[in-house]
């Protein structure tokens, strides 16, 4: 059996894209995973992918279980949103999606910090093709912006990486901690891709102009690749509780009164993600198990969000909670699918998210972080709130928007049938999911204490909405747009930058007018004494000549006289 | 004429808000009769989780929507030079 590189496959199949007529391009980017994700399962373990540089050997395949959960996924995320992107003939989109999801494979199975540094740079470049296919103008300012903070990532990674081989000599990608400055850098950089607070927003402002598929694709990879290299380089890291913790109630805010409905599903995406990386932190083994359940089970249900609303603004061409509404009527399919992904992030018992997310939860509790539990818990009733009854509500109930939209292409609605039933099946039977988790799980989700609990929460989290809205104290949705830390750079620092501008500009105009008008000054002198009504410039007659040359020559005579004579 | 769909018809929201208040009160009375293990000290408040759902989204929303007095911004804000 010949093995081959998950990466050399993506690359191949990405090669076959590009070729291929637009419509069989499609149909590649569909069997690409497929046929990874054979060869991963048939994978010659003593296979050996090492090559050298400089005087390192650079490892580009190790397979443990940690990495081989996240290739599993990956392939699986690249599947459905290869299905979900089945109709669309763009070869731009084709080729980037395939060199995206290979890279971010190629990331998970990098043996070491310069090969997954290698794969992590490729999927930021090869990612941000998704976003400027949507080929409208504020895709391409957001594409560049995303791209810029992407790089500043990458530069801190590997400025980190250095550091760190010149102290350790070593470019193994095991455990790092936060001790010395180039651990801070690497922790740094994969923070800003796991959308920290503060560096949060590059996700918010790009994926909603990415094109409806291929915010699919995004939604999947970055910030699980993030994810999955926080939890091979700083389990237990104390600092990871708090931040995750901010990540799951800070986002929840803005969703809240988010009028796009895509960037409401980013907001609530901050927040899943801090559920996991809240996990991280804690570090004991139930609490990893739930962080990296909690990736898996979030790329399938985010997944599917994602392509429920890239399906209704493929088929009315809106985004926005302001325009739409009543779609029930005529997309009852994707109105069911959507409430699957809705009551999978809501955490529902029996749907995905209840199986990973509680398993946090209870590790938090037990580990004696019960302000955190507290934090999460909110947080749980909030990611409700918006991603499970405001989005549904919204798109498809609400007030009436009039629009009359046909459910999407049959591809489309293939892709999110395939999710939902993913949804619903690790909801109710997790174990085979249990069974691929770094750590053996001796966790019981459907334990009655967790399960009514969760009912409790969930239910009076809707009462409220139901009240909120009965009473009118609901905000309704407006077309607006909420300032957040992107402001920063988006408004204040372009602010400083023009005023800083201003400044130069006046120093610059300041500097030149006394330049110029010492020129002046000395033009005006020169033109005193030599210009042509000047002394110096005047003509003389030549009886004037004639006189001056016959004294010149009486005085020299007279020189020359006392001269002689005195000596 | 479009046809009538299943929230057209203002008594069918009433049910499913009825249905609702019935599932809550029926959650509320478990916590009477259910006997949960509990770590926190918290849990162990009946109702506790009941409390924590309604006033936890409550405060959400209203929080949120006070944010919007100074987040929010016109459509364009970033797009002007002004």
């Amino acid at each position: 059996m010949i093995s081959l590189h998950p990466v050399a496959i993506f690359l191949v199949g990405a090669l076959l894209a590009a070729l291929a007529g637009r419509r069989y391009g499609a149909v590649v980017v569909v069997l690409t995973p497929v046929v990874s994700f054979l060869n991963l399962i048939f994978l010659d373990s003593d296979a050996n992918w090492t090559f050298k540089v400089l005087d390192y050997s650079v490892d580009l395949m190790r397979v443990d279980r940690l990495s081989l959960l996240f290739g599993y996924l990956f392939h699986l995320a690249a599947f459905i949103g290869a299905v979900f992107a089945l109709h669309v003939r763009d070869r731009i989109q084709q080729v980037a999606a395939l060199l995206y999801g290979g890279s971010a494979i190629g990331a998970v199975f990098a043996g070491d910090l310069v090969a997954f540094f290698l794969f992590w740079e490729l999927a930021a470049v090869t990612s941000v093709f998704l976003i400027w296919a949507r080929r409208i103008p504020q895709a391409m300012a957001a594409g560049m912006r995303y791209l810029i903070i992407q790089v500043i990532s990458g530069l801190l990674f590997f400025a980190g990486v250095v550091m760190r081989v010149h102290e350790t000599g070593s470019i193994a990608f095991d455990f790092i901690g936060l001790t010395g400055l180039a651990s801070w850098l690497i922790f740094i950089a994969l923070g800003i891709k796991c959308a920290f607070p503060m560096v949060h927003n590059w996700l918010t402002d790009a994926y909603p102009e990415a094109t409806p598929t291929g915010a699919v694709f995004l939604s999947a990879f970055t910030t699980k690749l993030a994810v999955y290299a926080l939890a091979r380089g700083y389990p237990g890291t104390d600092l990871l509780i708090y931040i995750g913790a901010a990540m799951t109630v800070f986002p929840i805010f803005f969703a809240v009164i988010e009028n796009d409905l895509r960037r409401v599903l980013c907001y609530s995406m901050i927040n899943q993600i801090g559920f996991m990386v809240c996990g991280i932190g804690i570090g004991t083994a139930l609490a990893l198990n739930g962080a990296v359940s909690h990736a898996f089970n979030d790329v399938i249900f985010k997944g599917l969000l994602f392509m429920t609303m890239g399906s209704v603004l493929h088929m009315t061409g809106r985004m926005n909670g302001s325009d739409l509404g009543g779609l029930y009527k005529t997309m009852p399919v994707t109105t069911g699918l959507c409430i699957v992904g809705a009551a999978s992030i809501s955490a529902f018992p029996l749907f995905s998210g209840f199986v990973s997310k509680s398993m946090v939860m209870v590790a938090a509790l037990e580990e004696g972080h019960g302000g955190v539990w507290l934090m999460l818990l909110f947080a749980s009733a909030g990611v409700f709130h918006h991603a499970g009854i405001k989005i549904p509500f919204f798109a498809f109930f609400g007030h009436d928007s009039g629009l009359r939209v046909k459910e999407p292409p049959l591809n489309m609605l293939a892709a999110m049938f395939i999710s939902a039933v993913l949804c619903i099946g690790i909801g109710a039977y997790p174990w085979p999911l249990y069974d691929l988790l770094p750590f053996p799980v001796v966790y019981d989700p459907f334990d009655l204490t967790h399960v009514v609990a969760q009912i409790q929460l969930l239910f009076f989290g809707a009462m409220a909405f139901v009240w909120l809205k009965l009473s009118g104290l609901y905000p309704p949705e407006l077309r607006s747009l909420n300032i957040d830390a992107e402001w920063l750079y988006r408004r204040l620092a372009w602010r400083l930058a023009l005023s800083v501008g201003g400044v130069v500009k006046q120093v610059d105009v300041a500097v030149r007018r006394v330049a110029l008008d010492g020129v002046g000054v000395a033009i005006a002198t020169v033109r005193r004494h030599c210009g042509p009504d000047a002394l110096l410039a005047q003509s003389w007659t030549t009886g004037v000549a004639t006189l001056w040359v016959a004294l010149l020559l009486g005085a020299t005579l007279v020189i020359y006289y006392l001269h002689s004579s005195l000596l | 004429m479009d046809k009538k769909h299943l929230f057209d018809n203002p008594r069918n929201v009433k049910r499913l808000l009825w249905l609702i208040y019935a599932i809550c009160t029926g959650l509320a009375l478990l916590d009477f009769v259910f006997h949960r293990h509990v770590v926190h000290d918290l849990e162990a408040i009946p109702g506790f989780y009941a409390i924590y759902g309604f006033g936890g989204c409550t405060l959400l929303v209203l929080v949120a929507k006070e944010m919007r007095k100074f987040l929010m911004r016109d459509e364009d804000y970033y797009d002007r030079d002004d």
